[in-house]
């Protein structure tokens, strides 16, 4: 609900603004497929419309990139309005079984990393043993397309990295400025375990001392995103109640989805009371780690990275958080590291969560649109905060034959202190 | 050609011409096409095509009009008057897919783009090498060229650099029957009859533009903005009378009132005051000019008692005091559940009282009115607020603001200044027109369009019934109701 007590679909004055921000429009300018079309179709539903097919394309289409709601002088709450809207379709039954069956195996995959990371296992097994030649030369991934969706997004890992689990901690270097918990994300967790690892570093050698919950599981964000509201509230409670355990007042976040889902649990909670206050609360005390350390003074020493760095602005940070200026920070106070801005910086990278693996086409152009504004910055390097974006982006420049490697802010910011070189994986 | 039989053949052969996914014929695909930014009065069209191409716009208007169905064109469906509301049956041809720049001529100061291209797009294309497009509507971000055209807009900056009339050099149109003709072009003042001023502002009615060529300039040496506070519009009216009277021509000249700061404040955190008025200006030109004005407008808004000045302190905070001014109007959405743009002129020495006419008009009323406009040229925008939940609010509403566009025709103004007519205002034209002044713009239309087919019901009143209004009963007259007459 929003302020005037009406439900937030109705706050929409229908006067264009979210328009020229919203990834769909941009690519198709078609009506349907941009915020303002979406609000009517959840305003049609509200008014006792039964989901089509048409309707579920339009929402399906949706990035949940959030730029909509930076852009929105109305202030409407679009992030509550499609998730409801989604959230319909799920319990409408309108999905074909097809479509209803590939979903169900990306939400029984994705948010567990326990699976993830076997899942992981199996691709490592498949790349290093032949078999994914084999599939190729035989078509196979073709015919399969969404193994082979998953096999180009997967970055090239090594045995250690794909059975390394989560760090268990640290503790402070020098006298400790505070206590902090750490949130380690499922994607990032499997795919980058680095970056969890130079969090820990960075925040030692910060002054603080760290600990990461044990038996973490997902936070909940890609099936709220996706409308599975129920699932998300389970999973969100487990992870809430491990987080509160541990007793720290800080609740750091380095995956920018989990952040912005982490930071608004009372919409999610809004109807169970029990839960309600304690979710608003929590969410109070969560923070982007990027956030959190551009507003400490800095206490290690930064080394020089000298190069040029193309900054990505993740939507679940710079939209959905409003986080623009802390990552940039901390990544200028490194010596000798100039930072450069991509053209159409506040435009989503298309993968979006699920989206890359569900709707195709859209994440493609908008991978390739990206891709081009990133080589034409013509730095060797990029600076990305959230992984599934660092998984898309590397994905394009990687087809496109582009030199670039990318990093999360933390893992530079890490490198620098420690005095080595630019870190991360060339695409 | 014999026209297709059924809507769903017509469908058919629609997406054999733009393609499939760019014909929406199901009704949850028509919903956010059945208004444009004026959302009352929503029509369902029969069909939204979005062709990509001058040779698919033909094909499509030809194909509309064999099967006898009335076509609407569509920019990017900002308009305030209702200029893009579909007509009952009507084909929807909108044009956001055609946004390409197609050519660039920085030397000779001009661009070529197509009708979606959006406003904001052309400068930004353009910046780098010191140029920009002028007319700057406060939803430049958003609305498109072909509506711009369409509508001859404004905005804040148009003080000084005139109307959209005054940057389009040429223009590509499709007619009705699916001719194309070329009007205008790169050189200055073309011979013959000056069908650009007569296309520009015409609402759709003439035919669909694909192409348009506009003027470019060169960014000014330097840019002086200051907003000043003060207690009441009063102030800030004799603040802007004097300023120009003083010979002072500022690039802009905004006044927002007390209702329109929190609505901006509200939508961007800004961190402006609780006051009666607020001017923001803008000066620009060769920085010593620049410097001389700005210091004299300033000298005279401290002398008719500013509480405030402020000056920005780098570009960043002068782009976010323009963003409050330029979101104002859906910022109103913040602290009302419903609100009514207006848009009227009147003569600038006039604001004081107009303004306080329209106060005791809305106290009279039981309802409350945001005023945010361009000062300098007497564009007023009254933002009539109501709550369409109670009861009878949303007709006083409409009706208060008819009464402020008849007192501003009154006081020697206008209904519109830039908004354009619409479907909205039809119904005032005969406040400001006689019969043969009307019927001349008709026989304007009918040489481009004798069956007044493209855009139907927009600008011109329909036929006329007894002005009278409805009885104590509150019956409406059935042909009223139907939409075949309006009252005026």
């Amino acid at each position: 609900m929003s302020g005037s007590g009406r439900h937030p679909a109705l706050d929409c004055v229908h006067c264009g603004f979210c328009l020229p921000v919203c990834p769909t429009w941009t690519v198709w300018g078609r009506e349907p497929d941009s915020p303002r079309g979406r609000i009517e179709i959840a305003r049609a539903m509200l008014d006792g419309a039964a989901p089509t097919a048409e309707m579920v394309s339009h929402l399906d289409s949706c990035l949940g990139c959030m730029a909509c709601l930076a852009a929105c002088p109305s202030g409407v709450r679009y992030d509550a309005v499609i998730e409801e809207a989604r959230s319909r379709v799920e319990a409408s039954g309108v999905r074909t079984s097809a479509d209803a069956g590939r979903r169900s195996a990306i939400f029984s995959l994705f948010p567990h990393p326990g699976r993830l990371r076997v899942a992981a296992v199996f691709l490592w097994l498949w790349r290093i043993t032949g078999l994914r030649w084999l599939t190729r030369a035989t078509g196979l991934t073709r015919l399969l397309p969404f193994i082979g969706r998953l096999d180009a997004l997967a970055p090239d890992l090594g045995f250690g990295e794909v059975t390394s689990s989560l760090p268990a901690g640290a503790r402070a270097a020098g006298t400790s400025r505070g206590r902090v918990a750490l949130v380690g994300g499922c994607v990032q967790r499997v795919f980058f375990p680095g970056v969890n690892e130079a969090t820990l570093r960075v925040l030692s050698a910060e002054g603080y001392d760290v600990v990461v919950p044990l038996g973490q599981g997902c936070c909940g964000a890609l099936s709220v995103h996706a409308g599975r509201d129920d699932e998300a509230r389970a999973m969100t409670r487990a992870l809430v109640e491990r987080l509160e355990a541990s007793g720290a007042d800080t609740f750091l976040v380095n995956a920018a989805g989990c952040g912005s889902h982490l930071k608004d649990l009372g919409h999610l909670f809004r109807n169970d009371p029990a839960w309600r206050d304690r979710a608003v609360e929590f969410s109070r005390k969560v923070k982007d780690v990027t956030e959190f350390l551009a507003a400490v003074a800095p206490r290690a020493e930064r080394h020089p990275i000298p190069g040029k760095v193309a900054y990505h602005s993740p939507c679940h940070l710079g939209h959905a958080q409003g986080i623009q200026d802390p990552p940039r920070a901390l990544l200028r106070a490194i010596p000798g590291l100039e930072l450069v801005e991509v053209a159409e910086g506040d435009q989503c990278c298309g993968s979006a969560g699920i989206y890359n693996l569900v709707q195709v086409e859209a994440s493609d152009e908008l991978g390739a649109r990206k891709a081009a504004n990133v080589m034409a910055t013509g730095a060797p390097y990029l600076a990305s905060a959230n992984p599934g974006c660092t998984l898309q982006v590397q994905r394009v420049l990687r087809e496109k034959g582009a030199a670039v490697q990318a990093a999360h802010p933390i893992e530079i910011l890490d490198a620098s202190i420690q005095g080595k070189p630019f870190p991360g994986r060339r695409g | 050609m014999s026209g297709p039989a059924s809507l769903s053949d017509l469908a058919g052969r629609m997406a054999a011409v733009v393609g499939a996914r760019n014909c929406f014929s199901a009704g949850p695909d028509l919903l956010t096409y059945e208004c444009d930014g004026l959302t009352h009065g929503r029509t369902r069209p029969d069909l939204v095509v979005l062709p990509g191409s001058t040779a698919e716009v033909v094909e499509v208007v030809r194909l509309a009009r064999a099967s006898g169905r009335p076509i609407v064109p569509r920019g990017s469906g900002t308009g305030l008057s209702g200029g893009a509301r579909p007509v009952p049956g009507c084909v929807v041809v909108a044009l956001s897919r055609m946004r390409r720049i197609l050519e660039v001529n920085l030397e000779d100061g001009w661009v070529r783009v197509e009708p979606g291209v959006l406003n904001l797009d052309v400068t930004k294309h353009v910046s780098a090498a010191g140029h920009y497009y002028a007319p700057d509507p406060s939803s430049q971000s958003i609305c498109s060229i072909g509506g711009n055209v369409a509508e001859n807009s404004g905005g804040a900056h148009c003080l000084k650099y005139g109307f959209t009339v005054n940057h389009v050099l040429g223009a590509r149109l499709v007619l009705h029957d699916g001719k194309v003709v070329d009007i205008g072009g790169p050189a200055l003042d073309a011979p013959g009859h000056d069908l650009l001023a007569a296309l520009v502002g015409s609402e759709g009615m003439l035919g669909i533009v694909t192409e348009v060529t506009l003027r470019l300039l060169r960014k000014p040496e330097a840019t002086r903005t200051f907003f000043a506070t003060f207690p009441s519009t009063d102030e800030g009216g004799e603040a802007v009378s004097r300023i120009i009277a003083a010979g002072i021509l500022p690039a802009a000249i905004e006044m927002m009132d007390r209702l329109a700061i929190e609505a901006a404040k509200a939508a961007t955190g800004l961190d402006w005051p609780d006051v009666g008025a607020a001017l923001l200006m803008d000066a620009d030109g060769p920085a010593a000019e620049v410097e001389d004005l700005s210091a004299r407008a300033v000298k005279i808004a401290r002398e008719v008692g500013a509480l405030e000045l402020r000056l920005p302190r780098n570009e960043a905070e002068r782009q976010l005091m323009w963003k409050g001014r330029k979101s104002a109007f859906a910022a109103v959405g913040r602290i009302s559940p419903n609100y009514l743009v207006e848009d009227g002129t009147i003569p600038r020495s006039e604001i004081a009282p107009v303004l306080r006419e329209i106060e005791s008009m809305a106290r009279d009323n039981g309802l409350r009115v945001a005023n945010v406009f361009h000062a300098g040229d007497g564009n007023l925008h009254p933002l009539v607020l109501y709550d369409a939940r109670n009861g009878g609010e949303e007709e006083r509403a409409e009706n208060l603001g008819g009464d402020i566009l008849r007192m501003c025709v009154r006081r020697g103004g206008s209904i519109t200044g830039e908004h354009g007519v619409g479907a909205e205002k039809a119904a005032y034209m005969a406040d400001m027109y006689g019969e043969s002044d009307l019927e001349t713009m008709q026989w304007v239309r009918a040489a481009f369009d004798p069956e007044g087919a493209m855009n139907p019901g927009k600008v011109f009143p329909k036929l006329r019934l007894c002005g009278e209004k409805p009885g104590p009963g509150g019956l409406e007259h059935p042909a009223v109701k139907s939409g075949e007459v309006q009252r005026w």
